[in-house]
């Protein structure tokens, strides 16, 4: 096979989305009006895919910190944590998170991507088990690839299934890692993780990551995360996040009350041999953080609108998640049927996420709706009516 | 001990109703070229295989199996190191 050969199905599914007028991949933000508003080639959308949960991308205290810091500490650190791109509003937030969790310490890393990169990679090695989520992100496997360890996979959500395969791992328990995730990305759904931490005690000496990128500030009565939200926080080994969503910046961190976790900036290539950190997004992300913990009608007002679209959406007879939630994945067997409803949508002035395989996890289409504290009551209704009207 | 050939005999039948209709699988039947079949498919064969023989299939392993036999191959090592 020629070095390009393998990019010819690549070719082939951009040509049948071109033949269909379909741009999804290409969608360029022409102008931002609002962290739910966007103008894309003339025409006003309104923002229904994203992870913006808590809409605090437009949050003027956000906006302040991160224009000061840009005036007070530059544009970029130009460094790694570990050499010249550590500044204290660094370690303020690494303290910040900490406190947020409870736990003992946190690693903040530049994106959510680079967290479980860092972690995963690093935490285990040759010898070492990883047992995942089938539906974890990409992340989380490019991690576990990484890291040299044995990746093995359980059933998607189905506690009964990581019973069996750990009880298989015998004597290497110890070296093992389980990972979910606290919602998934694709089809909304949580994880049932109260039962998922009592095969973790049964299985005694195993760790459990939580990767908590899409319930942090949703769920979970401070907005910690699917582990508060289950009362499981103290079997939770190590929490991985992002500050992409929830608290609309970029940036991603690791909270764990294991003290090796400070070892781990030393032995992580993707925390070494990365740049820390812009200021701007540090600082706006330590607003953001601290706006998400003392404004829970924020996580109310989420769940509103996430509970009226799902109901819409359910009621007009769509194909959906399994449950109601900030991600709403609305299904289909055909990806021309995505594809042409896709672009009704955005001719009736509504945005959402176009996913195809091989990113999806049971190979069908979806138009991944995602909703946002920052919607109002009516611009639900207004990506409702799209939806019925197609 | 299940011999290689009992495991290959497990692995065709398994194969079998996720290959499209009418197509032949042997031994040296490729799943990709020969079966077309995706990432999504493999893994619907891999848990198959897994409840099957009460084994764990390693992720590691996927970029080495082209074939039915190279599958079986790995499934009696597996087999053999549980």
């Amino acid at each position: 096979m020629a070095i390009f050969d393998k990019f010819q199905q690549l070719a082939a599914t951009r040509r049948a989305l071109a033949e269909n007028g379909i741009q999804s991949i290409n969608v360029v933000m022409d102008r931002m009006v609002s962290a739910t508003e966007a103008i894309v080639n003339g025409r006003s959308l309104i923002l229904a895919g994203t992870n913006n949960y808590l809409g605090l991308t437009f949050n003027p205290e956000c906006i302040e910190a991160a224009c000061d810091a840009v005036r007070t500490l530059g544009t970029g650190t130009t460094g790694s944590r570990v050499a010249n791109g550590s500044y204290s509003a660094h370690v303020q937030l690494e303290h910040d998170l900490a406190e947020f969790f409870g736990r003992r310490r946190v690693i903040v890393f530049s994106t959510g991507y680079v967290a479980n990169l860092g972690m995963l990679s690093t935490l285990a090695g040759p010898g070492d088990v990883f047992v995942i989520d089938g539906d974890c992100h990409a992340s989380i496997y490019d991690g576990c690839r990484l890291s040299g360890a044995e990746i093995i996979r359980f059933r998607h959500n189905d506690p009964a299934d990581l019973d069996k395969r750990l009880r298989r791992l015998g004597g290497r328990i110890e070296n093992t890692l389980i990972v979910v995730e606290g919602i998934y990305s694709m089809f909304g759904d949580r994880a049932p993780l109260a039962e998922i931490a009592a095969v973790k005690r049964r299985h005694s000496g195993a760790f459990l990551v939580v990767d908590e990128a899409h319930s942090l500030g949703v769920l979970g009565t401070h907005g910690r995360g699917m582990a508060e939200e289950a009362g499981v926080e103290r079997d939770v080994d190590f929490v991985i996040g992002t500050f992409s969503k929830s608290l609309g910046a970029i940036g991603g961190y690791c909270a764990s009350d294991h003290p090796e976790l400070d070892l781990i900036r030393y032995a992580s290539r993707p925390y070494i041999f990365t740049a820390s950190s812009s200021p701007s997004i540090i600082a706006s992300t330590r607003k953001a953080l601290g706006i998400l913990s003392s404004q829970p009608h924020l996580r109310r007002r989420l769940w509103d609108n996430a509970h009226r679209l799902y109901t819409r959406l359910r009621d007009l007879g769509y194909h959906l998640g399994p449950e109601p939630s900030p991600i709403i994945a609305v299904r289909f067997d055909q990806r021309e049927h995505a594809f042409t409803r896709w672009s009704g949508l955005i001719e009736r002035g509504v945005y959402v996420n176009l996913v195809l395989p091989p990113a999806t996890p049971d190979g069908s289409s979806l138009l991944r709706c995602s909703v946002s504290a920052g919607h109002t009551p009516e611009q639900i209704d207004t990506i409702g009516n799209a939806f019925a009207d197609l | 001990m299940q011999t290689y050939e009992t495991i290959l005999s497990l692995v065709i039948e398994l194969v079998k109703p996720l290959a499209p209709p009418g197509r032949e699988v042997r031994e040296d039947t490729d799943l990709v070229s020969d079966l077309e079949f995706d990432s999504l498919r493999v893994m619907n064969l891999v848990e198959q295989v897994e409840d099957r023989f009460d084994v764990s299939v390693p992720l590691n392993i996927l970029p080495d199996i082209r074939t039915v036999r190279d599958f079986t191959v790995q499934l009696q090592r597996i087999i053999g190191g549980n």
